[in-house]
This record gives structure tokens, C-alpha cells and sequence, in this order.
């Protein structure tokens, strides 16, 4: 979905981080503009979901160089929670699970919060009671959910899908999906993939970490980067996971050098 | 921990002022001659002096204990004022009459001792250091029998119910604390509702130490006669001193067939500073007694104040069918430690008791929950739940479980359940992602967490329990 009017949201330049003296990130470069789809996949330990959390502003980590400008903002000034009421958000790999929290009450206050940062007026318990299960039906989630404490028992698929639900409440201006398909069957992956396509549009832009080409069926990216040791090293088009699923991250070893880093 | 943790756990306590008021203050130490001086003071009949000089003796006779997880320098009881009490006029006739600095401190407190002025529906005894100074409402309870009043009136005034009643669940040697309280106990509350009456009004004592180095020892009794029922709330606040004080009261509940008491407490005494300095040393012995058949003692409380909690409120299950609850959030912040719990002696037939204790630890605080259950050989058919959850806010603190579990019925039900969780920083980086700032997200845990025993309380007592807690863990997380 590239479009000539398309505005830099994302704009990451020679990042690095390190967590508890390890450096971990060693110089990320990635521009994502309105409207597109990004994929980054890469060998375990590569350091996707640092990425992900160096982004959303984990305090574990420690940010030794380069600069992040988020909507025309310095990213890295703002603490976790002004990143997120400005439209970033994260599906996390692992979603935790708060025992004694109601999801409901969990997912109206996130969804206040950001509402009010916006301008906009908050909902009361019983108007977001409607809103809540209008967009879970949108994911085939089962209201029943609401009433449960956040993610506590959740299977490994339905904490995903209470993500998406997430995200879908709070209309990011970046979404990154932290291998939000690892774990969901087939029908679950589908109805997620077409949840995120109703989300996705001219304005927000999405950054899908997975290991697998499958969720690429359905959410088709505009841009496929292979992250490893820290580092972006290859980037293509969406045909690039299709030739890592057949040729695999050694081919990349041995060609990386040759065909450069495009981004 | 995070910044905002920390702060989050170190607001400073609001009630540490103290108030400048005329004392008459009895001298350092305790011998004979202090307990007579009490009981002298107060106009004692003869048999309550020699009640207490039973205690004294008895005390003399035991050991401070050790057992509890909890540690302090040896205290000083020759170092203690025993008889604090505000100059006060002779007899006051009104409300009216109450020293002007003394009601500005309990309006500063936010406890109505104006009729007017009151809590919706609640009459409420004042003690202040050893005194009790105003008693609300007593007119209008008296007009369906019920007392409620000082124990130092009650004393003058229903000797009788006083001698039969006092020391019966809590006796004169159960144990050193309790020893010293009956030996000089000047105050407390005491309340009785006669057969058949449903008190038409939440009762409430405020307990407030104002004077440095002297020692709180009230008394509270509470009788609930057949198919009587009452709903009592205990609140406490003291200033903030750099010397330690003890507070070490006695609580006695007694319930007789079809009886109904619920007693709630929301202690906020002073804790001590960030470093452990100063604070209450809270030694309290609280005990009810199920007497009667379908008799029923429900504690609830929530312990957020004192430099150290030790106290154990307790249900004596005689009569069949009799039911006890224990129902309890402990809060310990920086150097506080907790060690509370109960205690459930089923001795009737099909006596049922229930248990719910949550404990939250922040800073470098320790807090264990202590409690046996005991089903003896008569308690056909006694059923017991428990279920005993920790909280840890940082990785300072520390939380321990200690249940005593001692069956000798074969057709008895026990069931404890036991869990611990940590306010982790991937759980504030969840809701900071979300947008809810480290607070928001602290307090959503914590009332989640408390969920079940705040339910317990009286609808203004839980949200002023909410309130505490949020300021009390307030810079704890982060
Ligand atoms: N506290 C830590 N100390 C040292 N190394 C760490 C720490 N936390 C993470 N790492 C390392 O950082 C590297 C990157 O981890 P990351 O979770 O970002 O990988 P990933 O690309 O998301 O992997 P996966 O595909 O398995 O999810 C790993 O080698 C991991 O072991
Ligand atoms: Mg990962």
C-alpha cells in the first residue's frame, strides 16, 4: 500500500543497545512511511523483539547510540506509556498475564487513556462495554473474555488474540506484531490476518516479526527485512521471504555482502 | 525497581502532627504502685484492681517471646508512661465541652466527634492516648438497649457485665503481651447489644497515640447476646516520633446463640521513616468467642501502618453451627515488618471457618502470615478454608507463610491454598505499553488482589482501604 503522499512515521538510524552491558542491537537503520507493511524475519536471537521493546521503551535496556524519530518526535526521550498514547504499540511475543485484573477493566482504561491524550471523550463502562464486543466479534473472540483477568490462563493463541484485540481498540499509528502468528491455528491465524487487514490503512503502518512466510500469505508486506546479530542485513520485497523459506538464513550468510543492504 | 516504583511506596504519612494539649501523664516504669495509681485515677471497684495485679504478677513471671519473624530491639517497659491521658474537664455534659485542639485533631483526622457532623449512621468512641474523650450517638443506642461507651464508664456504670465478661476469652495470663495490657490497661471501648437487637449503626472506635514515649493499652470488649448483631470498625493513627512506641491492646468478642459480630479494622498507625526509624510496635491480642449455636465472628482487617505487626485475631468455634472469618490485607512498605495471621479453634459440631489473607511487600519489608487452624476431637463434621496470597513489590522484600494446620477429627474438611506473585517490571512495561502509567497499574493490581477482602468492608472503609493503600505503595513500583 505505497502511496506517493506517504509521511515518514518511523524513523530509526544506526541504533544500538545493549542489556545488562551485552550489546545486543548493533546499529539498526529502517524508515517506515504511512501505509506500509513491514516484515522483519531473522534467527532466533537475532534481536527482533529487543528491537520491538527498545522501541516501545523497555527500561532493561540502554540505548548506546544512533537516534529514533517517531511522528516527528525523538523517540527515545518519551517514557513507555507517552510512546504508547502516541500510537505505538506492541503485540508482544509473550503477552503476561495479570491475575486479578479484569480484562475489561484492563482494556478500558488503556483505551481512556489514549483516548484522552487524543482529545477525545472516554467511554463509560457500559459504552465500552458495546464498543469491546463489537471489535472482539471483528476477531471471533468470545466475550466471555472480558470478564477474566488479563492473559491469566489464557491458551498460547487466545493471548494473541486478545493483542490484536488491543490493538484494535487503540488505533496505533505503528503497530508492531511481535510473532503475533506463532502459536495461532490455521483459522485463528486467518481471522487474525483479517483482523489486522481491516486495521491496516493509508494513515498507520505496520511491523511484522515472524518466522514464517505462512502469515505473509495473508498480510502481504510491502518491505521484508532479515535481521541478524543485531544488525538489518538484506531487505526486499515480499518475494524475499518466500526465497528464505526455500534457500534458508545460510543463503543470506553467503550473499549478504553482495547484495548489500538496500533499505 | 524503577523509579516510579519507589515512589509510588514512599508518600509521607499525613498523620504525623502532634497535637499540643495538656496532659496529665503518669510517671516512667511500671511497679505496683504505677497500677494502683491507675486504677486509683479511674475509681476502680476493688476486684478490677486486684485483676490487674494478677496480671502484673503473671507477667512478671513470663518471657518476652521470640517465636514471631519479626525483630526488634529489647523494649523498655520501665522506660513507658502508662497513664497518658488530656486534661479534661470533670464531666462533659455535650460534645460541646471537648477541648477545641483536641476536636481540631480529629477533624484534621477526618473522624466527626460532632453529632451533626457525623459519618452517615456511625456512633463513634474516641480514644486519645490512654483516654477515651467522646463517645457519638450514645443517647439513640441507648434507646434500644444498647451500650456503648468507654470501658471506664462501663466499669462505673454495668459493673456487672464487666466482671463476668472481662477476661473470659482473652485471660489475664494468655500471653505477655496481653498479661501487661490487663495489668494497666486505662481505656477502650465496650459495647453490648442486648438479645434480639440488630445494632442500627455501624460502631467505631478511632484510636489515636499522641504523646511520645507513652504506651497505648486499651481494652475493647464486645458482647452480642442471642440473635444479636453488630458491625464494629477499628481505625488508629498516631504522630510521627523517632522513638518507637507499643501499642499492645486486647480485644475480647463474645457472641452467644445466633449472635452476629463483624469486626473491621483499617490500622494506619505511624510506620517509621524510609530508614526504619521510629513507628508503632503494634502487639495486639484480639480474640472472639463463638459461644452459641449459629453464632458467627467475622474479623476483617487492613494493616497498613506500624513499624511492626504482630497480632493473631482469633475465633473460638464452641457453639455447633458457629461460623469464624478471617479476612486480612497487610501492607508492609521500607523497613515494616508483619507477622499476622489467626487463629480458629473449632470445638462445636459442624463449625465452619474461612480464612482470607493477603499480603503485599514492598521496599525492604517483611511480611508473614501465621495461622493455625485446629479442629479438636468434638468438632463433628468442621470445615476449614484458607487460602493465603503474597505480593511482592521490588526484590527487597520478603513474604513467608506459616500455617499450622492440627486435625483430630476424621470428619473434618481443610483446605489451604497458598500462592505468591511479584508486581514485575514486564508487568508495568504491559501497562505502560497501553499507556497506564506505573501507578495506575499498581493500584489495578493491588485492589485486583485485595479484591476479596475489601468486599468484606462497609462501603466508606473500603474506599478510604483503597485510598491508603494506593498512597501507602505510592513511589514503590517503577
Ligand atoms: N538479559 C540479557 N542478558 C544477556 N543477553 C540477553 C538478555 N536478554 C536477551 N538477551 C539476548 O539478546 C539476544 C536477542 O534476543 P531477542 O529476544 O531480541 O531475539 P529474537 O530475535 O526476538 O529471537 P526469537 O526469534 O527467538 O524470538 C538473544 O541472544 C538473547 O539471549
Ligand atoms: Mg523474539
Amino acid at each position: 500500500m505505497i502511496d506517493k503522499n506517504s509521511r515518514a512515521i518511523l524513523s530509526v538510524q544506526g541504533l544500538r543497545a545493549s542489556i545488562n552491558g551485552t550489546e545486543i542491537l548493533k546499529g539498526i537503520d529502517l524508515t517506515v512511511k504511512s501505509g506500509e507493511i513491514h516484515a522483519i524475519m531473522g534467527l532466533n536471537g537475532s534481536g527482533k523483539s529487543t528491537f520491538a521493546k527498545v522501541l516501545a521503551g523497555h527500561s532493561a535496556y540502554e540505548i548506546t547510540g544512533g537516534s529514533v524519530q517517531f511522528e516527528g518526535n525523538n523517540l527515545l526521550e518519551l517514557p513507555p506509556e507517552e510512546r504508547a498514547r502516541s500510537g505505538l504499540f506492541l503485540a508482544f511475543q509473550y503477552p503476561i498475564e495479570i491475575p486479578g485484573v479484569a480484562n475489561t477493566q484492563f482494556l478500558r482504561l488503556a483505551y481512556n487513556t489514549v483516548q484522552t491524550k487524543r482529545g477525545k471523550e472516554e467511554l463509560d463502562p457500559l459504552e465500552f462495554d458495546d464498543f469491546v464486543r463489537e471489535k472482539m466479534k471483528l476477531l471471533e473472540m468470545n466475550p466471555d473474555f472480558l470478564d477474566r483477568s488479563v492473559n491469566e490462563g489464557f491458551s498460547g493463541g487466545e493471548k494473541k488474540r486478545n493483542e490484536i484485540l488491543q490493538m484494535a481498540l487503540l488505533e496505533p499509528t505503528l503497530s508492531i506484531l511481535d510473532e503475533t502468528d506463532s502459536g495461532l491455528d490455521i483459522d485463528a491465524l486467518k481471522t487474525v490476518a483479517s483482523g489486522v487487514n481491516q486495521i491496516a490503512n493509508k494513515n498507520n503502518a505496520m511491523i511484522l516479526v515472524t518466522h514464517y512466510q505462512r502469515l505473509l500469505d495473508y498480510i502481504v508486506p510491502d518491505f521484508v527485512h532479515v535481521m541478524q546479530a543485531g544488525r538489518i542485513v538484506m531487505t526486499g520485497g515480499k518475494e524475499l521471504a518466500l526465497e528464505l523459506e526455500t534457500r534458508g538464513y545460510d543463503w543470506v550468510n553467503a550473499n549478504k555482502s553482495v547484495t548489500g543492504v538496500i533499505a | 525497581m524503577s523509579a516510579v516504583l519507589q515512589n509510588l511506596v514512599n508518600q509521607p504519612y499525613k498523620h504525623g502532627f502532634v497535637t499540643e494539649i495538656e496532659s496529665d501523664i503518669a510517671p516512667k516504669g511500671l511497679n505496683e504502685d504505677i497500677i494502683r495509681l491507675i486504677s486509683t485515677k479511674k475509681n476502680e471497684p476493688e476486684w478490677l484492681l486486684s485483676f490487674r495485679l494478677k496480671a502484673y504478677q503473671k507477667w512478671l513471671a513470663m518471657t518476652e517471646p521470640e517465636w514471631q519473624n519479626v525483630h526488634y530491639p529489647k523494649i523498655d517497659f520501665q522506660s513507658i508512661s502508662y497513664y497518658s491521658a488530656p486534661k479534661l474537664k470533670q464531666k462533659l455534659a455535650s460534645m460541646d465541652e471537648v477541648d477545641p485542639e483536641l476536636l481540631r485533631t480529629f477533624e484534621k483526622l477526618g473522624v466527626p466527634m460532632h453529632e451533626r457532623a457525623a459519618l452517615a449512621g456511625v456512633a463513634v468512641d474516641v480514644i486519645f492516648d490512654s483516654v477515651s474523650v467522646a463517645t457519638t450517638y450514645k443517647e439513640k443506642l441507648a434507646e434500644v438497649g444498647i451500650i456503648f461507651c468507654s470501658i471506664s464508664e462501663a466499669v462505673q456504670n454495668h459493673p456487672e457485665l464487666i466482671q463476668k465478661y472481662l477476661g473470659s476469652v482473652v485471660p489475664v495470663g494468655d500471653n505477655y503481651f496481653a498479661a501487661l495490657n490487663s495489668a494497666v490497661f486505662t481505656d477502650g471501648s465496650f459495647c453490648f447489644i442486648p438479645k434480639g437487637v440488630k445494632c442500627p449503626m455501624d460502631l467505631s472506635t478511632y484510636f489515636r497515640i499522641n504523646t511520645e514515649g507513652s504506651g497505648q493499652f486499651e481494652r475493647t470488649l464486645i458482647i452480642a447476646e442471642e440473635g444479636a448483631s453488630v458491625c464494629y470498625l477499628e481505625g488508629c493513627t498516631a504522630p510521627r516520633f523517632d522513638t518507637n512506641q507499643l501499642h499492645a491492646a486486647v480485644v475480647e468478642l463474645i457472641a452467644l446463640d445466633n449472635a452476629d459480630i463483624k469486626y473491621s479494622t483499617v490500622q494506619n498507625w505511624y510506620a517509621g521513616d524510609e530508614n526504619g526509624v521510629g513507628g508503632i510496635y503494634n502487639f495486639v491480642t484480639k480474640r472472639g468467642l463463638a459461644k452459641g449455636i449459629n453464632s458467627r465472628i467475622s474479623w476483617t482487617q487492613v494493616e497498613t501502618g506500624s513499624a511492626i505487626t504482630w497480632k493473631y485475631p482469633s475465633c473460638i468455634l464452641r457453639g455447633d453451627n458457629s461460623v469464624g472469618e478471617f479476612y486480612s490485607v497487610a501492607v508492609t512498605n521500607n523497613y515494616q515488618q508483619a507477622d499476622t495471621g489467626t487463629k480458629m479453634i473449632h470445638l462445636g459440631k459442624n463449625t465452619r471457618s474461612t480464612i482470607v489473607s493477603k499480603g503485599i511487600s514492598a521496599g525492604h519489608s517483611n511480611s508473614s502470615y501465621r495461622g493455625l487452624v485446629r479442629i479438636t476431637p468434638t468438632a463433628e463434621g468442621a470445615r476449614n478454608y484458607s487460602q493465603c496470597d503474597s505480593m511482592l513489590i521490588g526484590d527487597q522484600s520478603g513474604a513467608h507463610t506459616f500455617p499450622y494446620i492440627q486435625v483430630h477429627n476424621n470428619s473434618a474438611i481443610v483446605e489451604h491454598e497458598a500462592s505468591t506473585s511479584k508486581i514485575g517490571e514486564d508487568q508495568l512495561f504491559y501497562f505502560s505499553q497501553r499507556g497506564i502509567d506505573a501507578e495506575e497499574a499498581v493500584s489495578m493490581i493491588i485492589n485486583g488482589f485485595c479484591k476479596d477482602v475489601f468486599q468484606q468492608l462497609p462501603m466508606e472503609f473500603a474506599v478510604e482501604a483503597t485510598k491508603l493503600l494506593s498512597f501507602k505503595l505510592e513511589g514503590s513500583v517503577g
